[in-house]
């Protein structure tokens, strides 16, 4: 649509989250999906984003195997989905961290969980602790620490388990303006290093344009995909950059052009 | 409160009330309402006598495992009400009923099934405990942030690892609320336990005192027994406090 064609020599990455036609209505009658197929390739970031209630969270969800699609079928890693996997990873919005609990115990709760020896999953704990820059507050309380902390720490637990896919329901909502953007930095810099796939959903047109590889619109009632946006936006350099790049002006004013239309 | 210009503490009011009790009591107006200062003398009397010691050791026995049932029932009762829809549907109307039911009624009918012993003391206790436990737990559980749960789903929680890493401690400051007020209900239940089986324990005392027409003693007695009772609620007041922050996994 906007983006430009990458160029012919990039072979797109393999598709490691295949949703196939996957539809999904609620007890009740709430027809939140219909039909929705798509692919989220290796290594990219691609973002769900679209008004309230067009599915997003629903569509994150069954990605994560916490509720079963009425119609169609998630593959994720060659393998299709019937419930959570160790491949796949929550951040949450409200962070979702063990108030009772210190850093170090919440991060490692993952490989807690799976039965990791305690001295292994620390060590492992400590590690991602210090690339989120928590370093040094491994023995706090989630209550002693700021919301945008609280986040990292929810970041550090998604990223301990080693998931090669990380699902992101508005991670950065519950946070302040100014660690939002910082977060958003951040974000640029993990999807270039640990070369992941992110499934990131916003509210934000510019936080969309701003992280993304890949941009899916979604029409709200029921919840179907509209359109599919790739900036084209050069990410080394100066994150500030980014936020002046003529592409990434434009592309956050299309993506607002067409959203406008279900507004009330 | 206010007085001249003074702030008065609150528990002044006590002191009001404990004199004005004395001042009636040294009147002897009343054969039931001794001097308070007798009635404390008295207490310091009883405590350290053979007959008070034998009874307060087969009442906290009384207590103690009634209490330790009633939590060992009531928080996984609580727990499973909270998690599981068709279990609430099922017990909750049980729960709510024995709550308000007027439970000394029902002592009798415990008698009649576990005899005139200690087994009798411990069901009431337990009667008079569990439901409220049953109770707080259950909403503690069903308090937690939904997103709380969805974490350990995603970590690949088998349901006892969500039962007990995260719906126990989620619910903790509920739970130990439960159990503070499941405690001064089993204080209560211990002791109409005993008065109706009236032969064991602070019954004995009670049933001796009374028909002797000890009146002194029969105060003191009272007066221990409600400092017992407070005691244990500010215990209990002091660890809920330092859970509190558990509860910031809500909604
Ligand atoms: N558990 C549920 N039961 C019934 N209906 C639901 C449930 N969860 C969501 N819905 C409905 O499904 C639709 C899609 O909801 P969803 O939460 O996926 O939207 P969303 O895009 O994440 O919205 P938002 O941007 O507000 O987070 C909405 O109409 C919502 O009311
Ligand atoms: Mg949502």
């Amino acid at each position: 649509m906007m983006a430009k064609p990458k160029p012919a020599i990039q072979t797109p990455p393999p598709a490691i989250v295949q949703v196939k036609s996957v539809s999904k209505t609620y007890p009740g009658g709430v027809e939140a999906l219909r039909d929705v197929s798509l692919d989220f390739r290796q290594g990219q970031l691609t973002t769900l984003l679209g008004p309230s209630g067009c599915g997003k969270t629903t569509l994150l969800k069954i990605v994560a195997g916490l509720i079963p699609a009425s119609g169609g079928e998630v593959v994720v890693d060659g393998k299709a989905v019937t419930g959570p996997g160790p491949e796949r990873a929550i951040v949450f919005q409200d962070f979702a961290l063990m108030p009772w609990a210190t850093v170090l115990r919440n991060v490692a709760f993952g490989l807690e969980l799976r039965g990791t020896p305690r001295a292994e999953r620390e060590a492992v704990a400590e590690k991602y602790i210090g690339e989120v820059g928590l370093k040094g507050f491994e023995n706090r309380y989630p209550h002693e620490l700021s919301g945008g902390m609280r986040q990292r720490v929810g970041l550090a637990r998604a990223l301990a388990v080693q998931a090669k896919v990380l699902l992101m329901d508005e991670p950065f909502s519950a946070v302040d303006e100014q660690t939002r953007r910082k977060f958003q930095e951040d974000l640029l810099q993990l999807v270039a290093i640990e070369r992941k796939t992110f499934i990131f959903v916003t509210h934000s047109i510019e936080e969309a344009v701003y992280v993304s590889d890949r941009i899916v619109l979604l029409h709200p009632r029921p919840g179907r995909i509209s359109s599919i946006v790739e900036p084209d936006i050069p990410r080394d350099g100066d994150p500030e950059k980014i936020r002046r790049n003529t592409t990434y002006i434009d592309t956050v004013e299309a993506i607002w052009q067409g959203l406008k239309q279900y507004l009330d | 409160m206010k007085i001249g210009g003074f702030r008065i503490p609150m528990a002044a009011s006590l002191i009001v009330w404990a004199v004005l009790w004395e001042v009636v009591g040294q009147t002897g107006a009343s054969l039931i309402i001794p001097p308070l200062s007798a009635i404390l003398a008295r207490m310091f009397e009883i405590v350290p006598t053979p007959s008070f010691g034998a009874a307060l050791l087969i009442t906290g026995k009384a207590f103690l495992l009634g209490n330790a049932i009633s939590i060992g029932v009531g928080v996984p009762l609580g727990i499973l009400l909270g998690r599981s829809t068709i279990a609430d549907r099922m017990i909750l109307p049980w729960v709510t009923m024995f709550l308000s039911a007027p439970l000394s009624a029902l002592v009798p009918v415990i008698m009649v099934i576990f005899g005139l012993g200690q087994t009798t003391i411990v069901m009431t206790v337990v009667m008079f405990a569990v439901w409220i436990i049953v109770l707080d737990t259950r909403a503690g559980v069903q308090g937690i942030a939904p997103s709380l749960v969805e974490m350990a789903q995603s970590f690949g929680a088998s349901r006892w690892q969500a039962f007990t890493r995260i719906y126990f401690f989620a619910a903790l400051p509920e739970i130990l609320s439960g159990i503070r007020l499941g405690l001064i209900r089993a204080v209560k239940g211990v002791i109409i336990g005993q008065l109706l089986v009236s032969i064991v324990g602070f019954g004995s005392l009670f049933e001796i005192y009374l028909s002797r027409f000890l009146m002194e003693h029969f105060w003191a007695l009272l007066f221990i027994l409600f400092a017992l009772a407070f005691a244990i609620n500010e215990i209990l007041v002091w660890l809920e406090r330092k859970v509190e922050y558990y509860a910031s996994s809500r909604h």
